[in-house]
This record gives structure tokens, C-alpha cells and sequence, in this order.
């Protein structure tokens, strides 16, 4: 296949990225999606909505987020490491941000696309409950209403964002069909928003669902990118060499990535959770899985060989999901970025290594990429340079941590 | 003719609505459909509606949720679907039997695939809930080619401006969806079911057929007023909750009980 000009052209007209995306909902929804799509297009071109994204994300969210150079971090893996090997670590220090994770950025772009439309009521789902908290956050910084749809078996996982979404004023309802994880709780707020049309926008908290959804979660997820970009070229004058991203839905990947895809010698590495093992169960949609449609969007799902959607698996809340933006399964079809996975086992072991470096504790979602790190920098020359998203911190994830380790709090 | 254009032009002769009737397929069981569907047949149904389940059924309600959490747990293959497709087509040459679900249980093998093995087991049309005009080619051309009616579903939410769209390449008949919501929970007031079918009849010569939260005799007498047809679906899906394998009797005694609203609603012949 012929490279294109750019990777950043996508999508089209209809929201296909390549043979990805698009707009597969019911009928009910489709005149509300066609005028998102044309609020959006209007939105992006109004210089006040830029404004005000632009303030509400320095003053209420605190951006921009730090680039850190992880230096115990680096010292640490070159231990073990042949001599001339182990690459620089720097992070995205996304966790840093008004509510512990990249899930706000998104947040700030949609109620304002939403007041725009003239909605009166927010939904939202949420899987590991940072998409939730983030939600019930702005939902409450402008005085909406808000529910949010939350697998049973999560609500109980992540008992400290549940607490924080009600606090924040936000109604939670948890999940009890299929798996109770955040696929179902994404089904029941599609059937909300089908019966609550006239009134409600559904937040979205992860790049994919029906177009245009993948495409504005994407660019209001893109300050990550452009920021870590600009901030590479001012520390040390150059850019990384290699980006890596933990994968649910793929939103704090593909705003990291979408600013780096058409320089040319920047890699990319998108990490989905491997589960128990990729033989097991687990949650690697372009591993284990085939092209399939889900909510909203043609894209890679976990699937039998019915079209029957699989249940997902990681100690992750938040990456526990069949599916992937479709924006990813374009790029790994055309091999722009790569894709690996990493185990919960992995991941623990690579969140206690961070904790102890660095003084940061992540969430398990990062920990997944930061595993990733860990075998990528080995392979790597000490003046090559590993840019990886903090996505998120770990208070959320302690409970899980301590019970995984055998450790009673 | 088609036989669902046949059907419904029967009907229109009869002066009455055509009785459309949901249940899923391989609820309770797959050995278990043959029978519901004689008995849907036998109780006065003049078009079989078949549910294709799927694990994440997110436009339906509690009840067809469940139906398909049943179906999938007693191990329905799309295999099974197809073989109760071409046994019921054995035994009901002229009964119209559309099949209903989601899209990626119908992609799956390809859209080629699926309407080649839908049209070789005597499927007369299908309707799927989560594929707009908008990506018709995903699975509307394949079923055209294999001469099985696209059906097409409108909504309160369709629009004027976007009825052409949802009409362009729209076949069998068209499917008023009533509420904006999902399948079973609440119904439309008569007042406005009137006169979106009648909006409907202005831009289309395809039978309407309308369906969401119908239960009673008199609910489907009120819209077999003024439809071409009435769907029902979760009443039935619950009869087969309660009924299980033995759901064939009280199905066929529910159905005689609409198809007599229905025929006590007769129209002047047009």
C-alpha cells in the first residue's frame, strides 16, 4: 500500500477512516448525529469556542501538563540494559490534570458543544469512572444534570470515583447486564439517549462510537500532543523517537499520536491490555480481534466467529473493553503506528516500578504503557528518547493494587 | 409480486392492517421457534418478524434484551437461525418472513455471504436496527442484488427533510418506529401515530407499518386504522419468557386475540 500525504486527513466526509468508523446507529439518533456534525464543523471554526476551550483548559484544568524526564526511571532500566543501551524516558504528565486524567480535555470540549446545541441534560458511560468523574466535573462547573452509566461489576471496582461522581452532583447507574463492565454500560446509555433525544448530548469518553465522535474526541484530545510536541522541541530541540499510549478506546493514544503522524521518524507504539494472556481472556482488540461494528462504528472487535461480541478482560476498568477507536484500526492497518499488549501481571509489576522510581503512582491504565517502556527502552540507544503518556494516576486503582498483591487495607 | 407485497395488498383487499409479529429466534431454545412460529402463523400473523440475537441489543428494551440473553445462552448459531428460516419456508410457502437484529452478527462473514444465504433460505426481506441510509453499502446493496427487501425504519425523529434518504433504496415495507426509545416500554398517543403515518403516505407507496410498545387488541384496532400494518413484539417476547418451550398455545391464543382487533377494525375498501 502506498503511503498517503498525510496521516492526518482522516476521516472523510461520512467519518470513515479508511474501511473504519463511520455512523451505524439507529434511525432515531441519525438526525441528531447529522447535527452534531454540523455544530462541531461550526464550533471548530468559531474563534470564541477555540477561546474558551482554550481558558476553561489553562485555568480550570491547569494545562499546559509538565514533560517529565523520568531520570531514575532511565538510570533504573539501563541497569539491566546492554552498555550504549537504554533510551531516555520522558512522560506526558496528563495525570497532573483538574481530576486525575486526560479524561477532562474531552470533557470541556463537548458540554461547551452541547450548550451550543442548546442540550439540558448530560449522559455519559464510564468504565474505570475517570470518563464519569470528568463528566459529573464539568457537569457541575456549568449546572447540568447529569447521569452516569456504569457496569455493576466496575461501580464496585472503583467504589472511590463512584463516591466522586456523586459528590460532584451526578446520578450513577450501575449496569447489571451482559458482563456489567463498560461495554454494557455503553449499550444502556444508548438507550437512554434514544429515548431522550430532544434533551440530552451523551458524552463520549473515548475516541470512537458513531462519527463525528471519534474525530472531535480526537482533536479535543490532540492538545496532548501538540503540547508534548512543542515542549520536546523547546527542552532539548528535537522530537521523540518513539511515542507509546495505553489502549481502551484509544482516546489518550490517539491524542498524543495525531500531532506526531506525519513526522515521518517518530514512532508509535499503542499498548491494549493482554489480560490474563493473549491465549486467555483479555481486552486486545487488534490482537484477538476481526472488523466488526459496535456502537456506532465499524472498527476491530473481539468477536466469535458469529459476530457475537466477546466478553473483555483487564485489571483495568478502563481498557476493558472489546472494542478500539477506529482511527487505530486504520493506523494499524496501514502500519503507521504498531500495536502490542502488555498482562495485568505486567502491568502491576511496571506500576510498582514507576511508584518507586519516580514518586508517581499511575493509574493501571498507564501502567500498561509504562511495561511497555520498560521492554522497549532495553532495545533502545541511550540518546534515543521514549515520550509516554501518563494518562492518569493511580488513587483510583489502590484497592485493586493492594487486593492483587495479596495486601489487605 | 413479492410475497410481502403480495401480503399486504391481501390484506388491503380484506380491508384490514397486516398483523406483523416479532419473536427471537432460538428463545427459548432453537428447537423450540418452529413451533412459536406455526403458532404465529396458525394464531392470524400475516408477516413473521425473526430476531437475530445478539449480545449487545441496545436498541431494545428489558424484555427482548432478555429473549436474546436466552437464545444466546441455549447456544443459537447463525447456522440454527438459517435452518429455521428454510424449515418454516418448507412448511409456509406464502408467509413473508423478514429477519431483524443488528448489524454484526449480519456482516459478519460479509454482506455477500449473508444475503445469499438469507435469500437461499427464503428470506423475504431484513431490517437492521443499527445500519442508516447513510452506510446502506455495508449491507443494502448485497440485499438488493439477492432480491431481499431492505426495510427501512423511520422515526418521530426522521424529519421531512430526511425522508428521501431513508426511503432511497427502501424495500418491503417501511417501519414506523413510534417512539423514540427502545423496543417495549412505552406507546405513542394515537394522535400523533396518525398523522405521522399520514405524513408517511405522502412520500411513499410502500406499505407502513408501525410498531413500538403495541400490546393490546385495541391498541393494534386504533393503528390498524389508519396503517397498512401493526408490529408487535415484546408482548409476544414475554409469553415465550414466562411460557418457555410450552409458549406455542399462549402465543397462538395472544395472536387470535390482535388478529380479531385487527379484523374488527376494517377499513372502506380503498
Amino acid at each position: 500500500m502506498n503511503a498517503p500525504n498525510t496521516f492526518r486527513a482522516q476521516p472523510d466526509e461520512r467519518g470513515h477512516f479508511g474501511q473504519f468508523g463511520g455512523r451505524y446507529v439507529a434511525e432515531t439518533l441519525m438526525p441528531l448525529i447529522l447535527d452534531l456534525e454540523r455544530e462541531y464543523r461550526a464550533a471548530k471554526a468559531d474563534p470564541a469556542f477555540q477561546a474558551q476551550f482554550d481558558d476553561l483548559l489553562e485555568h480550570y484544568v491547569g494545562r499546559p501538563s509538565p514533560l517529565y524526564y523520568a531520570e531514575r526511571l532511565t538510570e533504573t532500566l539501563r541497569e539491566s540494559a546492554a552498555p550504549g543501551m537504554g533510551a531516555q524516558i520522558w512522560f506526558k504528565r496528563d495525570e497532573l490534570n483538574h481530576t486525575g486524567a486526560h479524561k477532562i480535555n474531552n470533557c470541556i470540549g463537548q458540554i461547551l458543544l452541547a450548550m451550543r446545541m442548546g442540550k439540558t441534560r448530560i449522559i455519559a458511560e464510564t468504565g474505570a469512572g475517570q470518563h464519569g468523574v470528568a463528566t459529573a466535573t464539568v457537569c457541575a462547573r456549568f449546572g447540568l444534570p447529569c447521569t452516569i452509566f456504569m457496569g455493576a461489576k466496575d461501580v464496585e471496582r472503583q467504589q472511590p470515583n463512584v463516591f466522586r461522581m456523586k459528590l460532584l452532583g451526578a446520578e450513577v447507574r450501575p449496569v447489571a447486564s451482559g458482563a456489567a463492565t463498560l461495554k454494557d454500560a455503553m449499550n444502556e446509555a444508548l438507550r437512554d439517549w434514544v429515548a431522550n433525544v430532544h434533551d440530552t448530548f451523551y458524552i463520549i469518553g473515548t475516541a470512537a462510537g458513531p462519527h463525528p465522535y471519534p474525530e472531535l474526541v480526537r482533536d479535543f484530545q490532540s492538545v496532548i500532543g501538540r503540547e508534548a510536541r512543542a515542549q520536546m522541541l523547546s527542552r532539548i530541540n528535537r522530537l521523540p523517537d518513539l511515542l507509546v499510549a495505553a489502549i481502551g478506546g484509544g482516546s489518550n493514544a490517539i491524542g498524543l499520536f495525531h500531532p506526531f503522524l506525519d513526522d515521518a521518524d517518530v514512532a508509535m507504539l499503542g499498548i491494549e491490555a493482554a489480560g490474563h494472556g493473549l491465549d486467555k481472556q483479555h481486552a486486545a482488540s487488534l490482537a484477538g480481534g476481526a472488523p466488526g461494528i459496535l456502537h456506532g462504528n465499524k472498527t476491530y472487535l473481539l468477536q466469535d466467529e458469529d459476530g457475537q461480541i466477546a466478553e473483555a478482560h483487564s485489571i483495568s476498568a478502563g481498557l476493558d473493553y472489546p472494542g478500539i477507536g477506529p482511527e487505530h484500526s486504520w493506523l494499524h492497518e496501514i502500519g503507521r503506528v504498531k500495536y502490542e499488549a502488555v498482562t495485568d501481571v505486567e502491568a502491576l509489576d511496571a506500576f510498582q516500578l514507576l511508584c518507586r522510581t519516580e514518586g508517581i503512582i499511575p493509574a493501571l491504565e498507564p501502567s500498561h504503557a509504562i511495561a511497555a517502556v520498560s521492554r522497549k527502552a532495553r532495545e533502545m540507544r541511550e540518546d534515543q528518547i521514549i515520550l509516554a503518556n501518563l494518562c492518569g494516576r493511580g488513587d483510583k486503582d489502590i484497592f485493586t493494587v493492594a487486593a492483587a498483591l495479596g495486601v489487605a487495607i | 409480486m413479492s410475497r410481502i407485497a403480495e401480503t399486504f395488498a391481501r390484506c388491503r383487499e380484506q380491508g384490514r392492517a397486516a398483523l406483523v409479529t416479532f419473536v427471537t429466534a432460538g428463545d427459548p431454545a432453537p428447537a423450540a421457534t418452529g413451533a412459536i412460529l406455526d403458532a404465529l402463523v396458525a394464531g392470524g400473523a400475516d408477516v413473521i418478524e425473526l430476531g437475530m440475537p445478539f449480545t449487545d441489543p441496545m436498541a431494545d428494551g428489558p424484555a427482548i434484551q432478555l429473549a436474546n440473553i436466552r437464545s444466546l445462552g441455549a447456544g443459537t448459531t447463525t447456522a440454527d437461525i438459517l435452518a429455521i428460516v428454510r424449515e418454516f419456508r418448507s412448511r409456509h410457502a406464502d408467509v413473508p418472513l423478514v429477519l431483524m437484529g443488528y448489524a454484526n452478527p449480519m456482516v459478519r462473514r460479509g454482506a455477500d455471504w449473508f444475503a445469499e444465504a438469507a435469500a437461499d433460505a427464503g428470506v423475504d426481506g431484513v431490517i437492521c436496527v443499527d445500519i442508516p441510509p447513510e452506510e446502506d453499502d455495508s449491507l443494502g446493496v448485497a440485499l438488493r442484488a439477492r432480491g431481499i427487501a431492505p426495510i427501512r425504519l423511520a422515526t418521530p425523529t426522521t424529519d421531512v427533510a430526511r425522508l428521501p434518504a431513508v426511503l432511497d433504496g427502501a424495500g418491503g415495507f417501511l417501519y414506523y418506529v413510534s417512539v423514540a426509545g427502545i423496543t417495549g416500554k412505552q406507546q405513542a398517543a394515537q394522535a400523533s401515530i396518525d398523522a405521522a403515518v399520514a405524513r408517511l403516505k405522502q412520500s411513499t407507496d410502500l406499505p407502513i407499518a408501525v410498531g413500538f410498545g403495541v400490546r393490546t387488541p385495541e391498541q393494534a384496532a386504533a393503528i390498524g386504522g389508519v396503517a397498512d400494518g401493526v408490529v408487535v413484539g415484546s408482548a409476544i417476547v414475554e409469553i415465550v419468557g414466562v411460557h418457555g418451550t410450552a409458549a406455542a398455545e399462549p402465543v397462538r391464543t395472544y395472536i387470535q386475540s390482535l388478529a380479531a382487533g385487527l379484523a374488527s377494525a376494517r377499513k372502506e375498501l380503498a
